[in-house]
């Protein structure tokens, strides 16, 4: 019975989410770059790591038939470069954001329930976040740490939880004074138990919101911690490929193919995640929510009455 | 299931009849003693604002009393501060709530916590509000017996639900549904099943009857009624519907501006109101038996509790008042062994 009714629910937002068009286009644009990410051994023509043969030809070669999008300055294909590049950027970015949601929530939720000495503790912390740089901050924190991957992701996590701390804290303080929160304090419920079942239902639509929102950031972030050649020598990423385009004189041979999909790239799935998470947003938002009351055709369903 | 076993079943469960008002009032043992209650909102900075002052009433086994005042004279901080569930800035100042003998307000947190729904419950204002909009109706109305670890089982919990919805008039096949699947009427009803869960010896029902038409209110009373009869409850009911009152009340409580203003037992508030406050009110409800009468108002707004009037806090809207009423405040005075006014003109002697 309560399975049903839940499903009822997520399938309720669904339909709402498949009627918000931006929504859809935004979840199609992701679908597929995580589609191509996974299979990329599949699909692309041919492995980025193997090593090559290079003549002078094959450097900076424009497209043709063997090289859909022609060849880089090391004579490989950049269409399979591109194809596994977005692994990267798309692990970085799921993993990179799913800390900072983590922290912003719990640092939100916390601020927002408790109040007092602790609210401000949390939110000057959150202040202080805010105004602090992230891309030099995050630059010296690369470099201090050695760019690997797993360094990456840590640093762009801890550094773009503070819209989320301050989305969810208002978000709670709003949920906080509603009626039910002081029957479920009569009822004898800690907080604990207040804050998980009745406060987070509430808050959780909007972080889910926001998380595909901090995606695109965080793939944002690691594109120019690439591009600055803070990236991970061993993987392969778009930031990367800009980088290398950048420093190894693609612009002055006018390889346009070489600076063109890693850009594209970007802009794909960032664009993606932006469209869906304003999508979801709307869906979600609990303010927004329908009511029990339906429009539709089969609403008058009178007989048909006959003309005289 | 024998009463013994079942943690659920009422101790005075069956062995309550239903006295005359009278008897009720004078007959029963005392339940809850409340005595000389005063609650203050403190402000930074500023002066405290009395919303209580110095208010006390007695609840028999299986009486129902009405509290009446008009909005902001302190009914429902009273009725949250017997439970200590004040907003951030109430303070209990002073005062005792006895609970058989035992003061609540002197018990630690964790105490109060097992007073609470256990002992004593509360149907909240506005069911709407009340009710989490994304959880199911059955899933909270478990959650007080979950709170207390009370709950035996998954299944018997879901069964125990199923019986508080019906014993409230729902079919416990709708638990699962979410509170905008119910209507008003239906919110309120699960809110009184919600205050059943434990077992209570006492609710509290905060205007439970407010945004409800007419039909519908005199549904929930009278359920509440019946259920107070089979469930030898004590009931406390938080109104300003005089009707109400005089239908289902066994007394009735008074309250003007965050102090008493009379507290006699139904009969008498209603045939012989002793309080200029109580007899206008009186006066300004509908009686079906004088169709003629011109209905009154009271003039004025009831007093701003950051500016008091320095005498009775009812002088500058009484007809009746005097010069001392405008510079004395008047002391509480027993007119009957059961009946109390807090006014000048009653003083004895």
């Amino acid at each position: 019975m309560a399975e049903r009714a839940e499903i009822t629910s997520f399938r309720g937002a669904w339909t709402s989410l498949w009627r918000n068009r931006i929504g859809i286009l935004g979840l199609a644009m992701l679908l597929i770059s995580i589609a191509v990410a996974i299979f990329a051994p599949w699909i692309a023509p041919y492995d980025p790591k193997a090593p090559v043969r290079v003549t002078i030809d094959d450097i900076y070669a424009r497209p043709s038939a063997a090289h859909r999008l022609g060849t880089d300055d090391a004579g490989k294909d950049v269409l399979s470069n591109f194809i596994f590049g977005s692994r990267v950027s798309l692990i970085v970015g799921f993993f990179a954001s799913f800390i900072s949601i983590a922290i912003g929530g719990t640092i939100g939720i916390v601020a927002g329930f408790y109040g007092g000495r602790v609210e401000n503790v949390l939110m000057r912390l959150t202040d202080i976040m805010l105004v602090i740089p992230d891309l030099p901050l995050a630059v010296v924190l690369v470099a201090l740490t050695r760019p690997r991957l797993l360094n990456i992701i840590f640093v762009i996590g801890i550094l773009g939880w503070t819209g989320t701390a301050r989305l969810v804290r208002s978000q709670t303080l709003s949920v906080k004074e509603r009626k039910f929160i002081l029957r479920a304090r009569a009822i004898g419920a800690g907080n604990i138990y207040i804050i998980r079942r009745h406060l987070l239902p509430l808050v959780l639509p909007l972080m889910v919101a926001n998380t595909v929102l901090v995606i695109s950031l965080a793939i944002l972030n690691e594109s120019t911690l690439s591009f600055l050649g803070l990236s991970d020598p061993t993987t392969l990423s778009w930031g990367q490929m800009l980088n290398f385009a950048f420093t190894r004189g693609a612009m002055s041979s006018g390889a346009w193919w070489v600076l063109v999909p890693p850009g594209f790239g970007i802009v794909w799935v960032v664009l993606g995640c932006t469209l869906l998470g304003h999508g979801l947003e709307q869906v979600l938002n609990p303010r927004l929510e329908t009511h029990h009351l339906a429009v539709g055709k089969q609403m008058v369903a009178r007989r048909e009455v006959g003309m005289p | 299931m024998s009463a013994a076993a079942d943690p659920f079943q009422h101790p005075s469960a069956g062995k309550l009849r239903l006295f005359p008002a009278t008897r009720r009032l004078e007959g029963a043992p005392v339940l809850l003693d409340v005595r000389n209650v005063s609650v203050d909102f403190v402000g930074d900075g500023s002066a405290p604002a009395h919303a209580v002052a110095d208010v006390s009433f007695t609840l028999r086994e299986g009486e129902m009393l009405g509290l009446v005042g008009e909005s902001g004279c302190g009914k429902t901080t009273l009725m949250l501060s017997i439970l200590r569930l004040l907003p951030q800035a109430g303070r209990i100042t002073s005062g005792q709530v006895l609970l058989d003998g035992r003061d609540l307000l002197s018990l630690s947190e964790r105490q109060i916590e097992e007073v609470r729904w256990k002992e004593i419950s509360f149907i909240f204002q506005g069911a709407m509000n009340a009710l989490n909009p994304v959880r199911t109706i059955g899933d909270q109305i478990g959650e007080a017996i979950v709170c207390h670890n009370l709950a035996r089982s998954r299944a018997w919990l879901g069964e125990r639900v199923r019986e508080l919805l019906e014993l409230v008039g729902i079919g416990g096949g709708r638990k699962d549904q979410y509170p905008h699947q119910y209507s008003g009427g239906m919110r309120q009803r699960a809110m009184i099943a919600m205050a059943l869960a434990c077992n209570p010896r006492i609710v509290i029902a905060d205007e439970p009857t407010t945004a409800l038409d007419v039909m519908i209110q005199a549904q929930i009373l009278e359920l509440l009624d019946s259920l107070r009869t089979r469930l030898g409850l004590s009931v406390i009911l938080v109104t300003h519907d005089l009707g109400v009152v005089a239908e289902v009340c066994d007394a009735v409580l008074v309250m003007y501006g965050g102090v008493t203003a009379e507290y006699a037992d139904v009969d008498t508030v209603f045939n012989h109101p002793q309080h200029p406050y109580t007899q206008q009110l009186l006066g300004a409800f509908p009686d079906l038996t004088r169709p003629k009468n011109r209905l009154l108002a009271i003039p004025g707004y009831p007093p701003r509790l950051d500016a008091l009037p320095p005498g009775c806090r009812f002088a500058p809207r009484c007809p009746a008042a005097f010069d001392r009423c405008h510079r004395e405040q008047p002391d509480l005075h027993r007119l009957d062994p059961f009946h109390w006014a807090s006014c000048h003109l009653v003083e004895p002697g």
